[in-house]
């Protein structure tokens, strides 16, 4: 599973990185966290709301800092 | 877009019709006028119609979204609830501006402002 973080550097991008690692930890699967910071990039997948969390390239929300709960549920779905 | 305002709250989006008519244009110097003045951010409604998915997160994000449409025919309101979302809807129309007898100029600007800030 890849899991890419969309956002330009702010703090709740780097939360939310933060709470996507922690939820791959918890859940112990293979899955790779990458940020996405460069700007063409992110608005390649149309968001124009960050951060955004995407999973194996579909975009599975834009604009919320998710907890790691939340993250949880939406990469086990 | 820039990179500042990416990563701030969605709060109020804004979609006009931005259509090919008089109307369709005010509808868009509108949403441009209320986006330069931080009452709301401007986004794609050709994006929402698409269904391109960074754009449908993006919305769902939003406090408010407001749909900004010239005429009756209410494209930018149907295209929004065609998406799944449920915007406030303003019509030019109800504002006494008639397709083909607009200009839109700052004054139809002004007017048409002071409706949607106010309501």
């Amino acid at each position: 599973m890849k899991i890419e973080i969309l956002g330009v550097g702010c703090p709740k991008c780097k939360q939310l990185t933060a709470n996507a690692e922690a939820a791959v930890k918890e859940l112990n699967i293979a899955a790779e966290v990458v940020k996405i910071t460069d700007i063409d990039r992110i608005t390649e997948y149309g968001v124009m709301i960050t951060p955004a969390l995407v999973v194996d390239g579909a975009i599975l929300s834009a604009g919320k800092l998710l907890s790691k709960d939340e993250i949880k549920k939406l990469i086990t779905k | 877009m820039e990179k500042k305002s990416m990563c701030q709250e969605a709060g109020v989006l804004i979609f006009p019709c931005s259509g090919g008519s008089d109307v369709g244009e005010l509808a868009d110097r509108v949403g441009r006028k209320m986006a330069k003045c931080g009452q709301a951010k401007m986004f794609c409604l050709a994006g929402v119609g698409a269904h391109v998915s960074g754009m449908l997160e993006s919305v769902k994000a939003a406090k408010k979204i407001i749909a900004i449409d010239g005429c009756p025919v209410q494209c930018a309101k149907k295209t929004l609830e065609h998406a799944g979302f449920s915007p406030i809807p303003f019509n030019l129309k109800d504002m006494g501006f008639e397709k083909g007898k607009t200009t839109a100029d700052d004054a139809a600007i002004n007017k048409a402002l002071s409706v949607i800030a106010g309501a």
